[in-house]
Order: structure tokens, then sequence, then C-alpha cells
């Protein structure tokens, strides 16, 4: 199968084991992902108000190459890039004179985009799509029921209308981790906001968020956090770094992103990844369980 | 302090720009306070989110903008998916930050104070969707 | 020409806030046929009335229209007063001026102008209308009521108290429905089972009431007088006439299943009596999980049956009855915890639905009235009660409110301080509805004597922390969000129509709103009756309401079957369709569309026949026939067509 590959700015940077290992889980589930040729960033964040246009222009010129690619869906890993593209093309369709205006807009552009045809999907999805029994015959090392806690956070379920999965106990990422031989953990804090870039200005909102959500995988018994957002990523691990030199009896959990510990778990030599990103060493976990 | 109501009090032009920019019919809400029970940010704001809908209904713009609410506001969408009543919070916040924006508020990032070393740690998405919803 | 007579009503302000009465009279006062035009402020009071008698006296009308509101509010009073002024009741006609046009419109130019063409094409009717006289036809005074809850009981009583027999349908084995389930009752507390059972006792007994239990309606056919209902009573596995209740039987049953009854909490048996005092006191086998059905071994309650009543039998059996009305009595279910996912989708033991509690708390139940929660058996003592939990919440569940758990919450939170001396009930709410004879105080009491702390607030999620549910809410009137580490979490959930409602409903031709609830025919004058004639309502099948409610209703629907035995025989509206001989081809087209049976064709005459008391006067024959030999009494195609006109502003 061939999708084209929208990565995004962030993929590229401090979120590059999120690309490496997900382009490696799919090369070997037979899927080709395509990076996009000359693609700009989505704006990462979409923008809720109905009359500043201006923002939208971002992730449209992103769909409107998406659409000059010729292939009709578009996969990104990332999980703002997801639901701000989403969430775009959808103002666009349900608004025409504002799609108009937009189009207006970029009038240097030769493509028109008018809002349903390209489909944004979302890794989580791409996986979930694939039959369950090949996924499992691709799985090569034994998890050993590792248990992990699934974090969604807010932006793969939130809008409605681009959710993923059940708004409010999705199981995507609980399927395909119990495939691939892991133990998913009850983990009820699962869809809760971990304060997104309020990190920048309010830290300290940020850090209580992450120690409440921690506190809660931890609780249940998870020896990991699995999740698809970088910015959630960098909160939950670099907060949590900080959480615990700040107070040595809080205890950390190592964060991934779910395709890093599926690729390990599929084949993929462990060293693809870049560990030194990571600020909580996940690989102490992995011996443990003899993944690396 | 009271607040003092009649008709033009209560149906500002401000008000009715808000529900415009934000596509949301603020009179809609019953009040439940479903929105603020589960906002991540709640602890931070000078006015919880119900709240901001409720000073809305009273055409109390200028109260709201003088609090800190939408700039604490993560973006999640846990208020508008849970509301009851399809008010749309989130959204309601992001119009907020709009007029105030456009009313010459100053600037609340506070990148500035960053050391160059923490920008650079910073991931891009933290920085530009914080640029993006705190400063355009 | 007929003389007509027009008479404008304002309805208060109704109509002539949005149509100018005045404009209109000017309008039509010179229409052809009009030989009187007036109007007043309230047509259907008795000056109202009065006037139009005197005018038809008066002037000699033999036409009459009354333009007012809907036909289905007020055409019966109008037909009356035109028939006391010796008028044939048929020649008087209802033009719709405020359903269809003041109530929504908002412009008075518009509305004016539409009610002008409304009032034009009615006359034109009028004028075409022919004297009609009633069908009359024979009643069977026998009621049918379906379900047998509270509503169901309380209706059967009534009607067999008048002396009328009654043939009461439950499905379940035993009747009670809800209410039988229930611990103690706001607002007095008193026992469910005490004021119930005693009724359901005098219901097995009575002499004019026939009981079936664990039966269902499967076919209706007929119509007010002269229904024929075919019901399914489900095969028990047993002779029910052999049985004489003993209950040896379940005793020795090895296999346990979770007690419907007790919502889950406690066992059953596979061959099984709802709950001990159920009526009639009779078993059943649950086919499904039975062993010896499922593996030809076991039968032990064959072999220890003193009266040798079971049979295992699994053929259903099916019965037809001839009633002349029927009750829907079909009661209600609560929305399940299980397709709430914020409150944990059903998956966390300690959080349960009103039902639950009700079982937890009573005396028969479970924990023989004492309150333990049902994951570990543990006192709890924070406890959490949620209201309107999937009601008033048109975004992801139900928009109507569900009436009676505000009232059983504070019921909840009091029996359980009342039980649980040293625990603390909490209780978060959006609104407290306390309309009913002594809720009011009821609920004072909860607060000033119970101590239970009320919330105003909702709860937007909660999850399960060690032992404890942590529950996530909010107090708006002290602005604070607030976290309670619960022990137990007790959902008040909403009130939806019982399961197969559709189904039920389709057989009995009767509406239900989108919700699944049966519709009245009116909602102020007519709200125990359906639109079908001969087809009554009653209990929380037709919205959410209490006991009190129900049990008034219940008499209200019962007292309404007995004035219709009261009658010496029926009248039938005369608005039919028959058939021109002369003309029908007897190609049978209408026989196909008419959903009442009425047409039959008769190969030999080449011809369509009616039976006049089955048509219901719907049209569809109408409409349908190539010839034009099938007209309506009063719609005929002529009247039709004038009407048109008359609206086109062709008429005249
Ligand atoms: C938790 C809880 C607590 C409550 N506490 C109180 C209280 O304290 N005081 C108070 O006044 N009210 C209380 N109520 C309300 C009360 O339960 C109802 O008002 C009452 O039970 C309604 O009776 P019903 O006969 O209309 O419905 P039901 O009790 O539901 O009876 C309907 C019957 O019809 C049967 N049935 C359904 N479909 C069919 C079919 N197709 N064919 C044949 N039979 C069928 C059912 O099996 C059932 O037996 C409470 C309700 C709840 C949920
Ligand atoms: S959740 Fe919706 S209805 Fe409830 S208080 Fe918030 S905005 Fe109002
Ligand atoms: S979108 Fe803003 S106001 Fe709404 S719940 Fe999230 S942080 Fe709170
Ligand atoms: S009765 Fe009370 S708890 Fe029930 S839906 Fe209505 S307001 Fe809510």
């Amino acid at each position: 199968m061939e999708i084209s590959y929208y990565p995004g700015c962030t993929l590229k940077t401090k979120a590059i084991n999120f690309e490496t290992s997900a382009l490696a889980l799919l090369e070997k589930l037979d899927v080709k992902a395509i990076e996009l040729k000359d693609w700009n960033c989505c704006g990462v964040m979409f923008s809720q108000s109905q009359d500043n246009l201006m923002k939208q222009l971002a992730p449209i010129r992103t769909l409107i190459r998406a659409k000059e690619s010729g292939r009709d869906r578009l996969l990104t890993l990332c999980s703002m890039c997801y639901n701000t593209l989403k969430r775009s093309a959808l103002f666009i369709q349900e608004n025409e004179d504002k799609r108009d205006k937009i189009n207006d807009f970029m009038d240097l552009e030769e493509t028109e985009y008018f809002g349903n045809e390209i489909e944004v999907v979302n890794i989580l999805t791409l996986l979930d799509e694939i039959d369950k029994d090949k996924l499992k015959a691709s799985i090569v090392k034994d998890a050993k029921d590792l248990k992990v806690a699934t974090y969604y956070g807010c932006l793969l379920t939130r809008p409605k209308e681009v959710a993923i999965d059940n708004v409010e106990d999705p199981q995507i990422m609980e399927n395909l981790l119990e495939a691939a031989g892991c133990k998913p953990v009850y983990f009820p804090f699962k869809t809760e906001c971990c304060a997104s870039f309020q990190v920048v200005s309010r830290k300290d909102i940020a850090r209580e968020r992450t120690r409440k959500i921690v506190d809660s995988a931890r609780k249940n018994g998870a020896e990991m956090i699995l999740l698809a957002c970088p910015l959630c990523e960098y909160n939950l691990d670099k907060l949590q770094k900080e959480l615990h030199e700040e107070d040595s009896t809080f205890e950390t959990l190592p964060v991934l992103y779910v395709t890093q510990l599926l690729a390990i778990l599929a084949g993929v030599d462990p060293e693809i990844n870049d560990y030194s990103k990571h600020y909580i060493d996940p690989r102490p976990v992995l011996e443990r369980k003899g993944l690396l | 302090m009271a607040i003092s109501l009649n008709k033009e009090k209560l149906r500002t032009q401000e008000c009715e720009k808000l529900q415009e920019v934000s596509g949301t019919n603020v009179y809609s809400c019953y009040q439940c306070g479903n929105c603020t029970a589960g906002c991540p940010c709640v602890d931070a704001m000078d006015i919880p989110p119900h709240e901001v809908i409720r000073l809305a209904q009273f055409g109390q713009i200028e109260k709201i903008l003088d609090s800190n609410t939408m700039w604490i506001c993560a973006s999640c969408v846990t208020c508008s998916v849970r509301c009851p009543r399809s008010v749309d919070i989130s959204g309601v916040m992001e119009a907020l930050r709009q007029i105030a924006l456009q009313n010459g508020n100053e600037d609340v990032t506070k990148l500035g104070e960053l050391s160059s070393e923490e920008l650079e740690e910073l991931p891009q998405i933290a920085v530009i969707s914080n640029f993006r919803k705190l400063t355009s | 020409m007929k003389k007509i007579g027009v008479f404008l009503c304002h309805c208060g302000i109704n109509i002539s806030a949005t149509v100018d009465i005045e404009k209109a009279m000017e309008a039509l006062k010179d229409y052809p046929g009009v030989a009187h035009i007036e109007d007043y402020k309230y047509m259907c009071s008795d000056p109202g009335q009065q006037l139009i008698k005197k005018k038809i006296k008066d002037l000699g009308l033999d036409g009459v229209v009354v333009c007012a509101c809907s036909p289905t509010l007020h055409e019966n009073t109008f037909r009356l007063t035109v028939k006391a002024a010796g008028m044939n009741e048929y020649k008087m006609e209802m033009a719709n001026i405020r359903e269809q046009c003041s109530w929504v419109h908002k412009d008075k130019t518009v509305a004016t102008e539409k009610a002008i063409k409304i009032i034009k094409s009615v006359i034109e009717k009028a004028r075409l209308d022919e004297a009609l006289d009633p069908i009359e036809v024979d009643i069977t005074r026998k009621a049918m009521v379906i379900g047998a809850g509270v509503a169901g009981i309380q209706t059967a009583l009534n009607i067999a108290n008048s002396g009328y027999e009654v043939i009461l349908v439950e499905r379940e084995p035993s009747i009670g429905g809800k209410m039988a389930q229930l611990s103690e009752t706001f607002p007095t507390l008193d026992c469910s089972q005490c004021i119930l059972t005693p009724k359901m006792v005098e219901v097995s007994n009575h002499p004019k009431i026939k009981l079936m239990t664990y039966s269902e309606v499967v076919d209706v056919s007929g119509f007010v007088g002269n229904f024929k209902v075919k019901v399914k009573r489900k095969a028990t596995g047993l002779d029910w006439d052999v049985c004489n209740g003993c209950g040896l039987c379940t005793e020795k049953c090895p296999k346990k299943l979770p007690s419907e009854f007790d919502q889950g909490l406690g066992e059953r048996k596979a061959i099984y009596r709802p709950f001990p005092q159920a009526v009639p006191n009779r078993v059943v086998i649950d086919f499904e999980n039975c062993t010896y059905m499922q593996s030809g071994k076991c039968g032990i309650c064959q072999k220890v049956c003193p009266v040798k009543a079971i049979d295992f039998d699994k053929e259903d059996k099916f019965v037809e009855e001839e009633v002349g009305a029927i009750i829907c009595a079909t009661g209600f279910e609560t929305y399940s915890v299980k397709d709430i996912p914020e409150f944990g989708g059903g998956k966390l033991p300690d959080v349960v639905d009103g039902l639950t509690f009700e079982r937890i708390l009573s005396a028969s139940g479970p924990t023989g009235g004492e309150v333990r929660r049902p994951s570990d058996g543990k006192v709890p003592k924070d406890i959490v009660f949620l209201e309107c939990v999937c009601s008033r919440d048109p975004e992801h569940y139900l928009p109507y409110c569900s009436k009676v758990c505000c009232m059983y919450t504070v019921k909840h939170a009091m029996l359980y301080k009342h039980r649980v001396h040293d625990g603390q009930p909490y209780v978060f709410y959006m609104d407290m509805r306390t309309g009913g004879k002594g809720y009011e105080e009821f609920y004072q009491r909860a607060a000033e004597e119970d101590k239970v702390v009320f919330i105003r607030g909702k709860v937007s999620k909660l999850y399960q922390d060690d032992d404890k549910i942590v529950v996530c809410g909010v107090d708006t009137l002290s602005n604070e969000t607030i976290e309670i580490r619960a022990d137990m979490v007790v959902l008040a959930t909403a009130i939806v129509p019982s399961k197969g409602i559709r189904e039920l409903t389709k057989l009995l031709k009767i509406q239900i709103d989108q919700h699944g609830f049966l519709s009245e025919a009116h909602p102020k004058l007519r709200p125990v009756e359906s639109l079908t004639a001969g087809v009554y309502l009653a209990g929380c099948a037709q919205s959410p309401r209490d006991i009190p409610d129900t049990v008034s209703q219940a008499s209200g629907a019962a007292s309404m079957v007995c004035t219709l035995f009261a009658n010496e025989k029926l009248k039938h509206e005369p608005i039919i369709v028959g058939v021109n001989e002369d003309i029908c081809s007897g190609c049978g087209i209408c026989t196909v569309v008419c959903p009442y049976d009425a047409r039959k064709t008769n190969l030999e005459k080449k011809l369509v026949e009616v039976n006049e008391v089955l048509c219901e006067g719907c049209g569809a024959c109408a409409a349908a026939c190539p010839s034009g030999a099938a007209q309506q009494n009063n719609y005929t195609d002529n009247q039709i067509n004038a009407m048109i006109k008359a609206i086109l502003g062709k008429g005249g």
C-alpha cells in the first residue's frame, strides 16, 4: 500500500524517533509512506475563530500539496498536525464562502482545495486498519506482558468530529498493543490534557498535569507510557524529569511513541532510536523485558 | 459590586461579536458547570469557564477580558465535547483571545523571558502553537 | 346556494395578535356562499357556542365554518354545537388558522393573507359538504391491559371493579413492574412492597381479571370496540395448572445465574421465580441457561417436583382474544450505565444505577437492606449521587428531564443516611425539581435533618483510584471545582421507554414520539388516549412520572374505557371512503394500499366491497383509485379541487 506522508516540523527534529520508528514499522507492514514534496508547517493549532481565515492557509496549502500528489490519503504521525489538517478541511467543507475566500488568497496556487478530496489519516488509524493477524504475524519479539499506559491526550479524540475513536474511552492503541503482546492498564487519564502549549508560558500548570497523569499510570501498574504526539511526549517526558529532580521520591515512567515500541517488537533494530532524545531513559525497562 | 442589568447592557455588541467569532450561542448554556468540572487548567484561571459563559449571557465581556482565563486555556476542547448543550466553550476562549488581541492586549507569552537554551529545547510545535494561540 | 356562516375566533390573542381579524372579515364577507360572518374572543366558550347556535337558527344556516384552532382540539366541540342547533354535524368545518397559521408566522400581513386563503378553501369545502350519519357498531365489553406494572395493575383493577372483564398481559413471569423492585417510596417513605403486593394479590384473585404473564402481544387487528389480539404465551417448561409454587425445584436447581430482579447483584436459578412475592406464584425455566435443555443432563427439578409439573416443553402457545379496548402500560427502563463511558462504562462495580441502589436498600434485596457496595461488601462511608445522568443532555444523550430522579435521589440519600448513621451522602444536581405534594418539604428535610450535602453542578468524570471512586465535579454556587474520593457512586440515569415499544406500537397502530414514549391524542385535553380510537395509555410508557402520577393516569385510562363500554353502540366516523359501483372496475389497487384491511375485491361481482367499520378514512385508497370510484365522504375530488383552487386564488 502507498500513502502520502506529511511529517510536520517537529518530526524532523525533536520527534525524530517518532518518524524513524514509524517508517520502519510501516515498512515491515508493507506500507509505503511517501513524503510530500515542498510541504510547510500546518500552523500546529487549528484556529477556532470563525473570522481569522489567514490561519487556515497553512493547513489548506498542505492539503493542496497532498492533492497534487495524486494519492487520496495523507498520513500524519503528529496528532497536532492530524487535528489541524482535519479540522481545517472540515471548516472549509462546511463554510463554502470561507472556502472560496481562502482559495482566493492563494491564487498563486495552481490547485484549489474544496475540503473533502484528501482523507487525513492518523498513524493509529492506519495501523488499526491493518489486519490484526497480519500485525500479530509481524511481531517477532515477546513483550512479556509489558504493562503500558496508553495516552491519547486531547487532539486524537477531540473534538468529536475528528476523533479517531470514542471520545471518552478510545481503544485503538489498546487493541494494537494487545495484539502485539502488551498489557494495557486501566488508565483513566488517557484523554486528559497535558496542558499542551501552556508549557511555554505556564510551565507550572503543565507540571501539575504531568504529575497527575503519570501518577495515574504508575498507580495502575504501567511500566511505560505510550503516546503519539510530540508535544505530549515533551511535556510528560521533560517535566517528569524536572519533577524528579525537584523531589527524588517522584518516580518516573519512560515515555515512548507507540511506534517505537511496536517497531522494536516487529524486529526493527532498537538502535534506530536516538535515546539521547529521551529525558527519562527507556532502555532499563526495555532491557528488563529483553527487548534491546 | 452588583452587576447592574438592563436590556442595553445584556445584548452588547461585544457579546454579539463573541458569539459570531466563536460560532456559538452562549444562551444555550444552562450553567451545569461540566465545562469547569473537567477543565485541566481551571485552578489557574481567575474566572472558571462556566462563569465566563454566564458573564457573556449578562453581556459582561469587559469583565471577562480583565481576567486571565482565556490566556490560561490550553485549547484542549474537553469542555466543548462534554457540554450537554453543545456550547463551544473552547471556541469562546479563542474568540476572547482574538477580541483581546484586536483590542491591543499586551503580549502574555513569556517567550522573551525564556533563555535561548530553553527555547532551543522546546519542540517547535510548542513554541508555534503558543505563539499562534496567544499572539495572533 | 348554501348559506354558510363563518365564525372567526381570536383565541384570546393566540390568533388575533398575528392575524388581522378585521381585515380577514372584510376580505371574506362577500365570498360566494357566505351568508354571515362574525368574530368572537373565545369561540369555544359558552357565549361563543351560543352565538353560533343562535345564528344557525335565526338565519337558517346550512353550513358553518369555524376559523380557530386545529380540528384535533375542537372539532368535536363545534360538531356538538351545530348539532344542538339542529344542523347536521358533518356540515361544520374548521379552518385551522392557529396551529397552521398564527403560531407559525410572525409577520401579520403574511399571516392574515394566509388565514384568508385557508378560510376560503374551507368555505369551498363546506359548500359541497353533505349531511352524514355516524355508522353504528357493536362493542365487546372486555379490555386488554398490556404491561402489569403499577399502571397496568391499577387500570385493570379499576375496570374490573366496574364490572367489566379484563385480560392483563405481562411479558415477565410476574406482575409488579419496577415498583416491585423499589425499597421505600418518596415522599412518605412507605415500603413499596407493602403498598404494591396487596394490589398484586387482588389482581390474581379478581374474578373479572384474567392474568397472562410471561406473554406478549404478537398481532392486533380490528378497531375500537372490536379488536382481535393474538397473544404469545411463552413456554415455561412446565404446566402452571399443575405447579403449586412450592419452589422445591428452585431450591434444588444447581445452576446459578445473576438475578435480573436484583439488578445482577443477587442470584437466581435456571428454574426460578423472579422474587418470593411473585404473582402468580409460579416458576419458569430459563431455557437458554438450563443445563438439561443445553446438554440433556440434570433434570433435577423434574425429579424433585412433588406434583410432576415439569415437562421441559419448549413450545410457545398462541391464543386469540376479542376485546373492545386496549390499554398500553408498558412502562420504562433506565439508561444503561454500560453506555456511559465517562462514568466507567459499567466496568466499575461500585458505580451503580438507581434501580440497583433500590435493591441494595431493599429489605428483601441481596444485602437484606444493609447498604453494602458490590465490589467488596464494605459499607460505603462517602457516597455520591449524581442526578441528570443522560437526561437533559441533548448533545450526547436525551434532551428531556426524567422527572422522577431528583426525588428518588433525595430519597436515596436520605435512606442511606438512615441506614449508615456515620456516613456522608453528597448529591450533585443541576436543578432540584420537587413539584409535587410534600416533595419540597421532603427535600428540605434531607438537607436540614439528614445533612445531605447538595452540590449544584455536574460531574465531568469519575474514575477508580485504589478502592475509591474519584468524582470530579463542580459547585457552581461557590464557583469551586469539587473532588470527592467516594466509596460508592449512584447514577440517576435517564428513564427510557421499555424495549420492544416500537414493535408493539406498530401492532397497535399508535404513535410514539422521537424517544419512543407513547404519544397522547392531545397533550392537555386527551392525555390518556392515543390517536387510535379504543387504545389508551397509562404510566411511564407515555413519559417519565412517579407513582402518584402513574396511578392517577391509570385510573383516568380506566375511566375512559368504562365510558366507552357504557355506550349502547359505538359511533364510527362516517367520513369513510365508499365505492361507486357504477365506476369501479374491480382492479383492486385500493385493497393493496388500505392499511386497515377495510377493502376486499369481490371477484364474482368484479367490484371492491368496503367494510365501513374498518375504514378509518385515511383516504389512501381514494388517492390510489384510477377511476375515481373511491370518493371519501366530504373529501371528494371535487371538494379538494375547489379547495386547491381557492388557495391558489382561482376559487369563487
Ligand atoms: C430508581 C427509581 C426509584 C423510584 N422511586 C420512586 C419513589 O420512591 N416514588 C415514586 O412515586 N416513584 C418512584 N419511581 C418511579 C416509579 O418506579 C414509576 O413511576 C412506576 O414504576 C411506573 O410504573 P409503570 O407501570 O408505568 O411502569 P413499569 O413499572 O415499568 O411497568 C411496566 C410493565 O410492563 C411490562 N412490559 C413492558 N413491555 C411489555 C410488553 N411489550 N408486553 C407485555 N408487558 C410489557 C414490564 O415488564 C413491566 O412489568 C422510581 C423510579 C426509579 C427508576
Ligand atoms: S458545560 Fe455547557 S451548559 Fe454546562 S456550564 Fe459549561 S457551557 Fe454551560
Ligand atoms: S479548552 Fe480551555 S477552557 Fe476548555 S477545558 Fe480545555 S483548558 Fe479548559
Ligand atoms: S428529575 Fe431531576 S435529576 Fe432527573 S432529569 Fe430532571 S432535573 Fe435531572
